[in-house]
């Protein structure tokens, strides 16, 4: 547990990714295989359920610290993460230890959630009894990893490069290897770990009988003006052009008589979807297809917000299945007939998949379609009804690319040719302090819009969308030094603002909601610039707002 | 409790003001006559009538303030009589000279703190309990997650970086208060690791602390002759936030930074800073300093000023203490967020 303290603190040290890889790579050298099989896991982006309930937390922690509930409610606000807060507050430790991380995960963190189901009343003086034998270092890791918050700067693109050094093996077949290695169940031992770096034999495969999905290929963005496109590009007869799908990213794997889902987020989300686990069912074994998860309906696809309506819910009844349908938007082949498609070119496991489509004829099977231009002009000319259609922009594929691991372009490259946000001039205000680095910053914003022109007697302001994201450091710091300066109430942790401050606001969607004061619900709001020169009389209106909505 | 007619000090919009005696003590706005705790930039203004200050003030503020300031200076525990009060300078272990101001007038005593430090580092007079009935304290990290690690395992953490650093041949710069905090590290660390380098903001106050008898070790300036790539490669080097990322630090080359200040205490305000290292320093006191200090003066009646009013208000009240806030327009030397304030970075 020490070392892994230690090498958290490093890398969360450290601003420097060579420096984070050799901490990465000093640490799993000389670590216990037990401790680095868990190591890996939280570093790669694992997460156990939680082992227990926060609320218990705060309550133990605030004893132990001795203070009233208020006052440990303002370190938590000026803080900004609960682990790191508590690790504050709590007095020095009384005892030592010398277990090592595998053994403080399994022997004591794990089981801290069957005492909380069996045993309540004995969880107070479990967690008390540990804390109690952790230094200060250790316990900030302690108490990230019971709250689930553990996040350190390292990339799991990271995780697998040291990996791929420690074992001397190739990164991308790491990273086939660590799919579903965080998965939230997941209990890795010293033989996953040692799984994780062995050397590679010619007889390693796709693992047949096993549910993983491939790691997914992700695009660039491609932001060149229109005359640069040739002598960035060549022909678009190089590429295959396809629309920007607004869904989930998901993978669809067929192996040994079972059907999985996967998101882009590793998740498992076969059950959140039975309508496409019936179609992977219908399937051959040994095939992956990749494509997007969309609402579909008469014809064409349904705004982001009426998938989410699905994901939110706990239960699936035959109702909200009928009313909100499905479909796999088909675009690439990873696996067929148990064959890894992956270093073909793009334009042949396309071949290949439209074979599939067609031959499996499946109402929830479609291939996304692929678009024809003379010129990328004519192209660009077909990208103005993306607005329309409900897609965010086109996707470039090089015809010749294999499919990449991550965020890479060594063996190919795919582009977003993405169409430029819908945007609007709203008024900060409400604040709220960040989380993490921005931590007691006021850095989290609601935005409104006027109800009326400003010809119209008593208008009000009202709030239709949070943006966290878009400013540079420099200019939060500015942000929050007028928040400070204009605070009118406090609620809680949100702070009413004297509306003084115009952003222009971008956002890729927007529909109708009654769930939101103004009606409205937009998608991915960011700050694109802080309107400095705006008075706040001329930001937009309720009525200009509406006029985005689509038709 | 609103003010009372018999209040020894009043806030106005000059500052803090003592009625009886018509005087301020450190003022934001000019007036005639000011009391001044020490001489950061914050609490020591330009244009005042008349200044009065600990001796080891003097220097720093004539240099920064202008040689021909009205400037009379007390030593500690020595006191003098104005419109018959009994004013009288205590140790605030701060920074060279700050001072805590008592008051005494009908039978009243209060107690101005100025800003405080309890733990003595050894660069300045350590910190004295005044008993008093009502006590002026500043609350800079008025939270209870700010609690400061020892001086002495302070240094160590400092010594062993940079003995760290010198060892994998990479300058060790670290960014901290030119006036304070940097005395501070040159008089603990362990001055045999390497040479040490000091930017043009520093030098003039270690000549001021060397003048007051601080033991300082020997410091080299970068137009030094003798100092090479070679050298710096080995050495520790104090400079001031505001040298961050300007042409100055090119000479260092592949360096290692790092940061003091008490606000390195939070994992967010380390990483926003954007440097390797953060060391949690201040020259205000933590919060069992504050409360230590609150309690040690006896006082039943407690002002709170400048940083968390409100939260050491109403933990004081909760306490059984008859306390409010203050107003003021001190800043924070110790804030990195904000810039330097102007003249402070080069007090000359």
């Amino acid at each position: 547990m020490k070392d892994f303290a230690a090498l958290y603190r490093e890398l969360d040290a450290s601003t420097s990714s060579l420096a984070k890889q050799a901490a990465l790579q000093r640490y799993l050298r000389a670590a216990d295989p037990a401790d680095a099989a868990w190591a890996v896991y939280f570093l790669a982006g694992g997460k156990p359920r939680q082992l227990v309930p926060t609320k218990l937390l705060r309550l133990l922690a605030q004893e132990a610290a001795g203070l009233p509930e208020w006052l440990f409610d303002e370190s938590y606000e000026a803080v900004g993460d609960l682990a790191e807060t508590i690790a504050l507050l709590l007095p020095a430790p009384s005892e030592t230890h010398e277990l090592g991380l595998a053994a403080w995960v399994e022997q004591h963190l794990l089981p801290l959630r069957e005492t909380a189901k069996a045993a309540p009343d004995e969880l107070a003086d479990r967690l008390r009894a540990q804390w109690r034998r952790l230094a200060a270092e250790e316990r900030l890791v302690y108490f990230k990893l019971i709250t689930g918050a553990f996040r350190v700067g390292v990339s799991k693109l990271q995780v697998t490069q040291a990996l791929a050094a420690v074992g001397g093996i190739d990164a991308k077949r790491v990273a086939q290897r660590l799919m579903g290695y965080t998965h939230i169940g997941a209990r890795p031992r010293a033989a996953d770990y040692g799984t994780l770096i062995a050397p590679e034999s010619d007889a390693e495969q796709v693992q047949k009988t096993s549910g993983q999905p491939y790691p997914f290929f992700l695009a660039h963005p491609f932001n060149q003006p229109l005359a640069q496109f040739d002598a960035a590009l060549g022909p678009p007869s190089d590429w295959i052009v396809e629309w920007k799908w607004d869904g989930i990213r998901a993978q669809l794997v067929k192996r040994a008589g079972v059907a999985w889902l996967w998101s882009r987020g590793e998740e498992l989300v076969t059950e959140r979807f039975p309508e496409l686990a019936a179609l992977g069912e219908a399937l051959p074994d040994g095939t992956v297809v990749d494509g997007e998860i969309a609402v579909w309906r008469e014809g064409r696809v349904q705004p982001f917000a009426e998938l989410q309506k699905r994901i939110g819910r706990k239960t699936l009844g035959p109702k909200l299945l009928r009313e909100i349908p499905v479909v796999l938007l088909a675009y690439d082949l990873l696996e067929w007939e148990g064959r890894d498609l992956r270093a073909l070119p793009q334009a042949e496991r396309r071949a290949l998949l439209d074979e599939l489509v067609a031959r499996l004829a499946h109402p929830l099977l479609l291939p996304s379609p692929m678009l024809e231009g003379a010129d990328w002009a004519d192209l660009a000319r077909q990208r103005e009804a993306a607005r329309s259609m409900g897609v965010e922009g086109m996707m470039l594929k090089r015809r010749s690319a294999q499919y990449g691991v991550g965020r890479t372009k060594d063996v190919g490259v795919w582009w977003k040719w993405k169409i430029d946000p819908l945007s609007i001039d709203a008024v900060l205000v409400y604040a709220q302090r960040g989380h993490g680095r921005r931590a007691s910053l006021y850095s989290d914003y609601t935005f409104a819009v006027w109800d009326g022109p400003p010809e119209q007697a008593e208008r009000k302001l009202v709030p239709f969308a949070k943006a966290y994201s878009g400013l540079t450091d420099a200019e939060m710091a500015r942000v929050d030094a007028v928040i400070r300066r204009t605070t009118i109430e406090s609620f809680g942790p949100v702070k009413s603002v004297k509306p003084t401050l115009v952003f222009e606001l971008g956002f890729e969607g927007i529909a109708r909601s009654a769930r939101h004061k103004s009606g409205i619900a937009v998608r991915f709001p960011r700050m694109l610039r802080w309107r400095e020169d705006k008075p706040v009389q001329e930001a937009d209106t309720l009525q200009t707002l509406a006029a985005l909505l689509p038709s | 409790m609103p003010a009372q007619p018999e209040d020894l000090v009043v806030a106005r919009p000059e500052g803090l003001y003592c009625p009886p005696g018509d005087f301020y003590i450190d003022p934001w706005r000019p007036v005639a006559r000011a009391v001044i705790t020490h001489a950061h930039s914050d609490h020591a203004r330009t244009g005042h009538g008349h200044y009065l200050a600990h001796t080891d003030s003097a220097g720093t503020l004539r240099a920064r303030l202008g040689a021909d300031i009205a400037l009379q200076t007390l030593p500690y525990g020595e006191a003098i009589e104005h419109h018959g009060v009994r004013v009288s300078l205590h140790p605030a272990g701060h920074v060279l000279g700050s001072a805590q101001v008592r008051l005494e007038h009908g039978g009243r005593v209060w107690v101005a703190s100025g800003d405080y430090k309890t733990e003595p580092d050894g660069t300045c007079a350590p910190f004295e309990p005044v008993p008093c009935d009502t006590f002026i304290t500043e609350s800079t990290f008025g939270l209870p997650i700010y609690r400061w690690p020892s001086q002495a395992q302070l240094i160590a953490e400092i010594d062993a970086w940079w003995r760290a650093n010198a060892e994998a041949g990479r300058a060790s710069v670290l960014f901290c208060y030119a006036f304070g905090k940097a005395q501070r590290i040159l008089h603990g660390v362990d001055a045999s690791i390497g040479p040490i380098v000091v930017h043009g903001a520093v030098e003039p106050l270690n000549a001021v602390y060397r003048a007051a008898g601080v033991a300082l070790p020997a410091t080299l300036r970068v137009t030094d002759p003798g100092v090479d790539a070679a050298l710096l490669k080995r050495a520790l080097v104090l400079a001031p936030p505001s040298a961050q990322g300007t042409p100055w630090m090119k000479r260092f080359g592949a360096y290692v930074d790092a940061f003091a200040s008490g606000w390195m205490q939070l994992r967010g305000t380390r990483r926003r800073r954007g440097v390797d290292r953060g060391f949690v320093m201040s020259d205000h006191a933590d919060w069992p300093g504050l409360q230590q200090a609150i309690a040690g003066t006896g006082a039943e009646r407690v002002f709170v000023t400048h940083g968390s009013v409100q939260v050491m208000v109403r933990w004081l009240s909760e306490n059984g203490l008859d306390a409010q806030g203050f107003k003021t327009e001190y800043g924070d030397e110790d804030d990195q967020e904000a810039p330097p304030p102007a003249g402070e970075a080069a007090p000359a």
